[in-house]
């Protein structure tokens, strides 16, 4: 028997979906993999206009067209350095529309009086869970990101008896929906319940979990797009929810073992304890400092080095002139090449894109288990805004909070060099004995300012 | 349980075993495009956005519904898919160095 069109659409699109994640796996292939995936959306649109249930355009096409108005200016005019909080807004909107039509769904059976039976009202629970509690915890990270509301993790006593709480009963009035047995007002709270959990699963995180979090919800939007699948009987739906939501759970399993901690640790115990056990006991340790003129003597006569960037370059906006430095250095005979530690930034492999949008060949950035056999014949470690991805206490210190999560060993080089702001600990609040090493030299001031004068010290070519 | 039912679970688990499959195979390095590529497909939802704020027999208040969630995927997919391609287009790889063993890390 022949199908309709649309079917034969949907299995296309499913296709062309699974080719463009297909294609990412190299740099080669992957904007390859972009058109594929647009071109897939775009089957699935066109296929669904097709539809004979769509009787009314213009609506769609007013919302079609909003849509895509906002959304590529969003594209284009977020500097690179934004990305994590452009792709967190992105989420935001994603599952919200799913959460949105979960509910019109919900409502369409409802005011029909009809019962779509136990499983599609679970699908439709589940969807619209996830769908809110991901758009705000989206928005949440999208604030902290954008810092418009402190990064640091807000703890208070009893939060995750609140919260837990607080979602048991979501679940509790999701079951009572499902036996299609609730009352009206049961359906507005499980929203509300929804939202409100979405913001307090945000609050006790901290902007260095953030490339955890991320991946956790772009999963979790996935979850919920399949969850529509389900209730609407759409494969396309299952297929394409599937994929996101795979990936998303492993970028974020990567992430937690980047930093040696568990989904559970990432999601209810907050570094925020960590910053007031430690520091309490530092004093005032002598520090050894470099001025640019001795750091460009020092990079000038080495063989190798290994720039080590962090979030510290992003907030700094240094890696245009590291970009500069590193031409520079390669000019003179050096190896340069860049260590990316798994969470350095806010999303993960947030510092390629910093480094490729400043048009350093992705053939320099050497992952952290490829990169770390190569310390001890460095001459020079370069860090920049990096601090925990550093902190050889990691590899010996049980005491640490970040205890056992693998690092850059920078401190096997022949010599360090950290271009840090001032001596303030960073973003865990852990304090790094690296800065007090016997080979490690400091320089102290913005990264961005500070790669400029290293940059400007450095002796002429010679020949040129 | 019902034929469609069980179809539709199949589905979803080889859907996650081929997702898992194939993000396990992406370079680090392309962690961040691999992150917005996958959230601008899972503005998938926009299907079932178009089919409710289109349907004829759909109460007035969904159809509203409808519409926004239209529009709210259609930002996700279009600004989703517009920054994957403005960072995969920043990707280079090195003159000087294509010569040398030129695999990004794994």
């Amino acid at each position: 028997m022949i199908g309709h069109i649309w079917q034969f659409t949907y299995i296309a699109a499913a296709l062309a979906i699974i080719a463009s994640i297909k294609w990412l796996n190299s740099p080669v292939t992957a904007r390859q993999g972009v058109l594929a995936g647009q071109v897939g959306m775009l089957l699935a649109v066109v296929g669904t206009l097709m539809r004979h249930e769509i009787v009314n355009y213009e609506w769609i096409l007013i919302a079609l067209f909003l849509g895509a108005a906002i959304g590529a200016p969003l594209a284009y005019l977020m500097p690179m350095t934004a990305v994590p909080q452009l792709t967190a807004l992105s989420h935001a909107f994603g599952s919200l529309a799913a959460a949105l039509v979960g509910t019109a769904e919900y409502y369409r059976y409802t005011t029909a009086g009809e019962n779509p039976g136990a499983f599609i009202l679970t699908a439709l629970a589940i969807e619209i869970l996830l769908g809110y509690l991901t758009a705000t915890a989206s928005v949440m990270a999208f604030a902290k990101l954008q810092e418009l509301i402190p990064t640091r993790p807000m703890t208070y006593q009893g939060q995750n008896f609140v919260n837990l709480t607080l979602f048991a009963g979501a679940v509790a009035i999701g079951f009572w929906m499902i036996t299609n047995s609730a009352p009206p007002w049961a359906f507005p709270v499980y929203i509300a319940l929804s939202l409100l959990f979405g913001v307090l699963l945000i609050i006790p995180i901290g902007g260095g979990d953030m490339p955890t979090v991320i991946a956790l919800l772009n999963s979790y939007a996935g979850l919920s797009a399949c969850a529509m699948g389900f209730a609407l009987q759409n494969h396309l739906l299952i297929i394409a929810g599937a994929l996101n939501a795979a990936s998303g759970f492993i970028l974020s399993v990567i992430m937690c073992k980047a930093m040696n901690r568990s989904f559970s640790n990432v999601l209810f115990g907050a570094f925020g304890q960590a910053v007031a056990s430690s520091g309490t006991v530092q004093e005032a340790r002598p520090v050894r400092t470099a001025t640019a003129e001795d750091a460009a003597m020092l990079l000038e006569s080495a063989r190798k080095v290994i720039i080590v960037p962090g979030y510290g370059m992003a907030v700094a906006q240094a890696q245009h002139k590291l970009a500069e430095l590193t031409e520079a250095l390669v000019k003179r005979g050096v190896d340069v090449k860049f260590a990316i530690h798994p969470v350095a930034g806010r999303m993960p492999g947030h510092m390629n894109v910093l480094l490729a949008e400043a048009n350093i060949p992705y053939d320099r950035l050497v992952e952290m288990e490829d990169i770390n056999d190569e310390f001890p014949e460095t001459d020079v470690a370069l860090v920049i805004g990096a601090n925990d991805v550093v902190n050889p206490a990691a590899r010996h210190d049980k005491t640490s909070p970040i205890y056992g999560m693998p690092i850059l060993d920078v401190d096997k080089a022949h010599t360090v060099m950290i271009v840090k702001r001032s001596m303030n600990p960073g973003f865990a609040g852990i304090d790094n004995e690296l800065y007090y090493a016997q080979n490690t030299l400091m320089l102290f001031g913005d990264a961005k300012a500070v790669v400029t004068a290293v940059s400007k010290e450095l002796p002429a070519l010679v020949g040129a | 349980m019902s034929i469609e039912l069980e179809l539709s679970i199949y589905v979803f688990f080889l859907a996650i075993a081929l997702g898992l499959e194939l993000v396990y195979r992406v370079s680090p390095l392309l962690h961040t495009p691999l992150m917005s590529l996958s959230n601008a497909i899972s503005a998938i939802s926009v299907v079932g956005a178009l089919v409710i704020a289109g349907s004829g027999d759909a109460p007035t208040l969904s159809r509203v519904l409808g519409c926004i969630a239209v529009t709210a995927s259609t930002i996700n997919v279009v600004a989703g898919f517009l920054i994957t391609d403005r960072m995969l287009k920043m990707f280079r790889k090195g003159p000087a160095s294509v010569a040398k063993s030129g695999a990004p890390a794994k």
